[in-house]
């Protein structure tokens, strides 16, 4: 329990990010819109967020920044490939690069510290919030121990974080718009003999995800971290697209997988823990390379088969 | 589809794709409050102007020319191998191994084997993607991304925990012997009597480069292969009607495009370290991506574009060296070409388009003086 607690919540942790980046290809590619660069919108999210925070000792001005970026960043995509035709699969590509190298230049030019921000301190973070009775019940065993050191005591962002999932469940498979996200990843030509605007739809979607995206970053930078450094995000985005797939595009499961792949992710940072229950040694590169593994075996289909939705990728041309 | 010239298909689309590119370069330069003009004369002035900046120039354009041909050729069968970056860094792999394999007596045996192991490693890297998308439809664009950070893992294992000599404290092979290693461009040249600095790591690589060039062009455009690939590319339905196996054009071009991204290593691992290190490839299977794109997938757009990013990246080094600008400069301006010559390339495309349909109509409709001056002569 001692060992475990702590992994647990290092994992919700490292699985928050994944989270809403997930949440946010989920909106994306539900709408049949490709994003690979969920992770330079994290990255952008995460500098602006940070930047922002630092000047003005105000983590929420830095919050509302970091989503701004990302926002931007996602109109790109959108007139990119809804707009003008683009292949979706570049323009992600072009997305992450832009957001690499921008966050650098920036981050140079405004605070000189080789591409990075100053450390956040007081206001500026994120702090953790101690939820009602968990000093109380921290005495109690196992239950007041999952409360007071696991469930208690994450940044308002983790509860926003999970939140999101009911709610994303809610918005895609109980409301009107929801249906027609969907209806226009699966057969657009349908949505468009409705008499309801494609473009329209995908815009709102691929904002959604902007603004996902935006918290993810945020979350690294002033929740998980304290302040912005070079290429922060290592690949999360990806992680967030490949948990996105082991769920097969449906929100509860994308919970499950981006707490499955942040609980990789804690394990790799406790080799010993590891160690001590498989009674062998598993190099770190192992656990490292096992959630890129595991995307390749469900993507092969070896376990159940993954199915993107129908109009993912393609673009929509309204009949004349 | 009449609705341009070839020219302007070929050559003024790209261009105005670029020229836009390099105007938000410029802007970006502008908005760090730097001189964009006196950038451009730092950049040319560091990577053009001595054999010492040749040199370098040239040693990334060979990285590039690898890895934008491999791009391209996975291209030409409308596919999107994201994976160049991580083909290559095993591509390095093979390269090492065959280079502390045996101790080599000379460079020209050393040369062909490890480029043969550099081509097989990065082949085989590329073949899990390939295959499992011919055979079970999964998207080589994903299994691509993750099979760049599986490669990142398994090079970070076997370095560490294999490769690494006894005692050595940094995760890198054992240096190659010397029979292993490439004559650079201050020795060939030294042979004419032409002084070229001895600093920068351009070797005879530079020369496989030009020659797989080559050996592209012939095998897509005067080849039944290459003509298969491309038939693939255009409609695969139609391919399929023409008796070409899809299984078949994809495990091909796959194979031949991871080749052409392990090949790459017989110039950065063989040529410039020496032995194998982390992170040697530093991003060039990316930067194929938008040599690609830029180069129309075509051998001699790959080689002008290779060119052309080879100056950048050497130019970006001196920048980040004499100005306050840094090296991630080059990484925006890569991401702008990415994206306007290869995700807005219709907002180029249809305002031209558009233009030369409106030149032609005026034409159609006051008829040429050409004819009736024709039978006159």
């Amino acid at each position: 329990m001692d060992v475990l607690i702590p992994v647990l919540d290092t994992t919700i942790r490292l699985a928050i990010p994944l989270l809403f980046a997930c949440l946010a290809g989920l909106f994306s590619e539900r709408a049949g819109i490709f994003d690979i660069g969920l992770e330079g919108k994290m990255l952008a999210a995460a500098f602006f967020s940070a930047a922002f925070a630092a000047i003005t000792g105000s983590v929420w001005l830095g919050l509302l920044a970091g989503i701004a970026a990302s926002v931007a960043l996602s109109a790109i995509h959108g007139i990119a490939s809804i707009t003008f035709r683009g292949n979706q699969l570049i323009s992600g590509v072009a997305i992450n690069f832009l957001a690499a190298g921008l966050t650098v230049l920036i981050a140079q030019d405004w605070f000189q510290q080789g591409g990075r921000t100053p450390s956040l301190v007081g206001g500026a973070r994120f702090e953790s919030i101690e939820l009602p009775f968990a000093e109380a019940l921290s005495g109690v065993p196992i239950f007041g121990q999952i409360y007071a050191d696991l469930i208690s005591g994450h940044t308002i962002l983790v509860y926003v974080g999970f939140l999101c999932v009911p709610l994303t469940w809610w918005v895609l498979f109980r409301t009107r718009f929801g249906l027609r996200l969907r209806a226009v990843g699966e057969n657009p030509a349908a949505v468009d003999t409705a008499g309801i605007s494609v473009y329209a739809l995908r815009y709102a979607a691929v904002g959604i995800c902007g603004i996902l995206c935006g918290l993810a970053g945020a979350y690294l930078a002033t929740g998980l971290q304290a302040g912005f450094v070079k290429d922060m995000s290592s690949g999360r985005g990806y992680i967030a697209l490949a948990a996105l797939i082991f769920a097969k595009w449906r929100p509860w499961y994308a919970l499950y997988a981006t707490m499955l792949f942040g609980f990789l992710q804690a394990l790799s940072l406790r080799p010993d823990v590891v160690q001590t229950i498989l009674q062998f040694r598993v190099p770190v590169q192992f656990l490292d390379a096992l959630p890129y593994v595991l995307t390749v075996i469900i993507l092969a289909g070896f376990v159940g088969k993954a199915i993107p939705p129908k109009a993912g990728g393609a673009h929509y041309v309204k009949e004349r | 589809m009449d609705t341009m010239p070839k020219w302007a298909d070929v050559l003024l689309v790209p261009l105005i794709s670029i020229l836009i590119a390099f105007f938000f370069s410029g802007l970006v330069i502008l908005a760090i409050g730097e001189n964009p003009v006196e950038a451009i004369g730092v950049m040319i002035e560091g990577s053009l102007t001595s054999s010492y900046g040749w040199g370098y120039t040239l040693y990334y354009t060979t990285n590039f020319i690898f890895t934008g041909l491999a791009v391209s050729v996975a291209f030409q069968a409308r596919m999107f191998n994201i994976g160049g970056e991580g083909q290559a860094m095993i591509g390095g792999l093979g390269v090492a191994l065959v280079c502390l394999a045996i101790p080599w007596p000379h460079w020209t045996l050393a040369l062909p084997s490890a480029l043969l192991g550099g081509a097989l490693f990065g082949a085989l890297w590329a073949a899990i993607p390939a295959y499992l998308q011919a055979a079970r439809g999964s998207h080589i664009v994903i299994t691509t991304i993750m099979f760049n950070f599986i490669a990142f893992s398994v090079l970070n294992y076997l370095l560490v925990n294999v490769l690494k000599p006894q005692g050595s404290m940094d995760p890198a092979s054992a240096t190659f012997p010397p029979g292993a290693e490439l004559p650079r461009f201050s020795e060939i040249l030294g042979i004419f009597g032409i002084p070229f600095s001895s600093a920068p790591p351009v070797n005879v690589s530079f020369f496989v480069a030009i020659l797989a060039c080559f050996l592209v062009w012939l095998l897509m455009w005067r080849t039944r292969l290459g003509y298969e690939i491309r038939a693939f590319g255009h409609s695969q339905t139609g391919a399929v009607y023409a008796g070409i196996s899809p299984f078949r054009i994809t495990m091909i071009a796959m194979l031949i495009s991871g080749g052409l991204a392990g090949a790459m290593a017989i110039n950065n691992v063989m040529g410039e370290s020496q032995r194998l290190v982390m992170n040697a490839v530093e991003g060039a299977g990316f930067i194929g991506i938008a040599v690609a794109l830029m180069g129309r997938s075509h051998p001699v757009g790959v080689f002008l574009a290779a060119l052309l990013f080879g100056f950048l990246y050497q130019g970006g080094a001196e920048l980040s060296l004499w100005t306050n600008i840094p090296r991630e400069l080059i990484v925006v301006i890569q991401a702008l070409v990415i994206l306007f010559t290869g995700a807005l390339d219709n907002m180029v495309r249809m305002p031209v388009e558009r233009a030369f349909l409106a030149r032609k109509r005026r034409q159609e409709r006051k008829p040429s003086p050409k004819p009736e001056r024709k039978p006159a002569e």
